[in-house]
């Protein structure tokens, strides 16, 4: 079967017509004076996904979490939580909790009271306060620490603490505000499993905001690419990389190599698109409606390049260029070629070997190749 | 050279605390003069602390003080409180500027133009001018000052705090008792005690407002220096100066406590 990416997922309610979306924004706008930070957005998210907002600052992704925590009322549309409308109820009585980017922590109170804090307002009895704290505790690790003070505490103890406190009343729904922006990179992807983990063993839905690309596709069930209060694309992380809607999914999401050119030729299912640079014809497969003379843009990912030093027989696209640059990584070798019209296309190589017999080096002259369904053809 | 004693340095630093501690030096010296005229040095002792002990116009006089100091420092502690937390909240509503404006335009209003206006409101709407007049007054001019104190730190103040607190359900009545104002309880605290001595030395305002019954410390002591200065107002001077001489010493040695205890835990945190 061919599918994109390589995983397989099982867990798919956005594409089964009968399931119920579980949050639901409807034609949504949120207003600041004259900036307009969320526009007229719909949005569904389904129960027990792990759902990321993924986009640059300032695209509205915040201001959407805010407006689902309580803290924004939308100026005009439709929140849906379970089928209920959200509008015009206090953040105090909604059922969802909100891990924040600074943590938020209580300086005043102690690990143990922080944690229960929340359980405390509903008025939960003592020793089932205690044991749910308990097994809070438990749940991140930081049973030694109760009696700590959030000062005593090292980042990423805090971030742990911060995330135990907002589970700790089983809400429906967790809300997370750039949760590891704070921690180094090695400890966040430590946590970023342990997350999807927790996601899945507590069963709740998850919605995270966050501007780092690789945290949304590892942690991710679907991903929404907002810019400028707009939703984008929602789609898989497989399905945002490997078939982006615009041209500004796929440069915002990975690294891309576009190129512009107008369609020559079409058939049933491929088409010739004429590079505006003049270097190569593109033959693509034909998924875009598109008709002859459109402008459209052939986006392609490095990896899916190939670079040697003779053309290689049959493959349909193929160009010459000369190495312009080397990038050695370790796992793998970005090459920066430069086209004889002075475009410069990037592709990446894996090492699979340690020893390369007359490796490239800078200044051949080399040719890129690359099959007719690597890349995606984008009309926009 | 930087750090080092010029002789230019040691004198300006003599001179400055001369000025500054000479006259005060001078009256703790005298308080303890055994003889009746204040500029002559007739030997130790303590006698005019024990006379001013049965000296029942001015026990009446700081007790009228204190009571005054307590109650006019909370009540402006809230409502400065009340007032920071306002401006400092609500940043768009219409007239915030001239209502920041007002609220800090006491800080620079002349004592005795306080003092008038709020003399002649007094005798406009009728109000028997003593004790309640007095509280009044205090409560009106040192409430701007707690509340920029306030205003300072809740500038600095997380907002998300409060917001995770109304997230895990905390009502927003909750939030602020729970929250914020623990966090903010030292400025607080700050701000009442500068209300209070505000209010303990304030002579101008309360000569305009008070009334029979409700002579202050400051009042009493002014009218009795102007029939000719007794050791005893020395004395009292000088357990005035001891008692803010110890809040201020206490305040400062907690705080650096709890400063040097709070940078050894987050270094400790650290090192984890």
């Amino acid at each position: 079967m061919k599918s994109l990416g390589s995983i397989r997922r099982s867990f798919a309610p956005w594409n089964d017509p009968a399931a119920k979306p579980y949050i639901s924004f409807r034609g949504v706008t949120k207003r600041f004076g004259d900036f307009v930070a969320v526009d007229d957005l719909s949005l569904d998210i389904y129960e027990r996904e792990f759902f990321a907002l993924l986009g640059a600052s300032g695209c509205g992704k915040t201001t959407l979490l805010r407006m689902l925590a309580g803290f924004e009322e939308p100026s005009s549309g439709q929140i849906l939580l379970d089928g209920q409308d959200l509008c015009g109820i206090p953040p105090h009585k909604r059922p969802v909790n909100m891990m924040f980017q600074s943590y938020a922590l209580f300086p005043h109170m102690t690990v143990e009271a922080n944690i229960a804090f929340g359980l405390k307002q509903d008025g939960m009895p003592k020793p089932d306060i205690e044991k749910r704290v308990g097994e809070m505790l438990r749940l991140v690790k930081l049973e030694q620490f109760a009696k700590r003070k959030p000062h005593q505490l090292s980042g990423g103890q805090r971030q742990r603490v911060a995330l135990a406190r907002s589970i700790a009343k089983r809400p429906k729904v967790l809300l997370l505000d750039e949760p590891l922006g704070a921690l180094d990179k090695k400890l966040r992807e430590e946590t970023q499993f342990e997350l999807t983990d927790l996601q899945y063993e507590l069963g709740m839905t998850f919605v995270i905001v966050t501007h780092d690309q690789e945290e949304a596709m590892t942690m991710a069930d679907r991903i929404a690419i907002m810019d400028k209060g707009k939703v984008l694309q929602v789609a898989t992380p497989a399905e945002i990389y490997e078939a982006p809607n615009s041209r500004y999914v796929a440069d915002f999401v990975g690294s891309v190599n576009m190129f512009e050119g107008k369609v020559a030729e079409r058939s049933a299912g491929s088409m010739r698109i004429a590079d505006a640079g003049g270097a190569l014809t593109i033959k693509a497969d034909n998924t875009a409606d598109v008709a002859n003379g459109d402008t459209v843009w052939f986006a392609i990912r490095p990896e899916k390049l190939r670079v040697s030093s003779k053309r290689p027989a049959d493959v349909p696209n193929a160009v010459e260029g000369e190495i312009w640059d080397i990038g050695y990584v370790g796992d793998m070798t970005i090459y920066h070629v430069k086209l004889d019209d002075g475009r410069i296309v990037k592709a990446s190589t894996v090492n699979s070997q340690r020893v390369v017999e007359d490796p490239l080096t800078w200044h051949d002259r080399a040719w890129i190749s690359f099959a007719a369904d690597a890349g995606v053809v984008l009309i926009r | 050279m930087q750090g080092s004693w010029s002789r230019f340095n040691i004198v300006s630093l003599i001179l400055g605390f001369a000025f500054l501690y000479l006259p005060i030096v001078l009256l703790v010296i005298f308080s303890f003069n055994e003889s009746r005229l204040v500029t002559v040095w007739a030997g130790f002792s303590t006698r005019w602390y024990v006379s001013l002990f049965s000296n029942q116009g001015l026990l009446d006089a700081a007790w009228v003080t204190a009571r005054v100091a307590f109650i006019s420092a909370t009540v402006a502690t809230v409502l400065g409180t009340m007032a920071a937390l306002a401006l400092t909240r609500y940043t768009r509503f219409r007239g915030r500027l001239l209502f920041s404006g007002m609220v800090f335009a006491p800080l620079v209003m002349p004592e005795v133009i306080t003092g008038l206006s709020l003399l002649l409101l007094f005798v406009a709407v009728n109000f028997d001018r003593g004790f309640a007049t007095v509280t009044i007054a205090h409560i009106t001019f040192s409430m701007c000052f707690v509340a920029v104190v306030v205003q300072s730190r809740l500038l600095t103040f997380d907002r998300s705090l409060e917001e995770a607190a109304l997230d895990l359900g905390a009502t927003p009545v909750k939030a602020f008792f729970q929250v914020t104002l623990p966090i903010i309880l030292p400025a607080v605290v700050a701000g009442w005690m500068l209300a209070f001595t505000l209010s303990l030395d304030d002579l101008v305002i309360a000569s305009f407002t008070s009334g029979p019954g409700a002579t202050t410390l400051p009042m009493k002591i002014y009218s009795q220096v102007r029939l000719g200065v007794t050791p005893e107002i020395n004395a009292v001077c000088t357990i005035l100066i001891a008692i803010v001489t110890i809040g201020v010493i206490t305040a400062a040695i907690v705080n650096k406590r709890r400063e040097v205890q709070r940078l050894r835990d987050e270094q400790a945190a650290r090192r984890l």
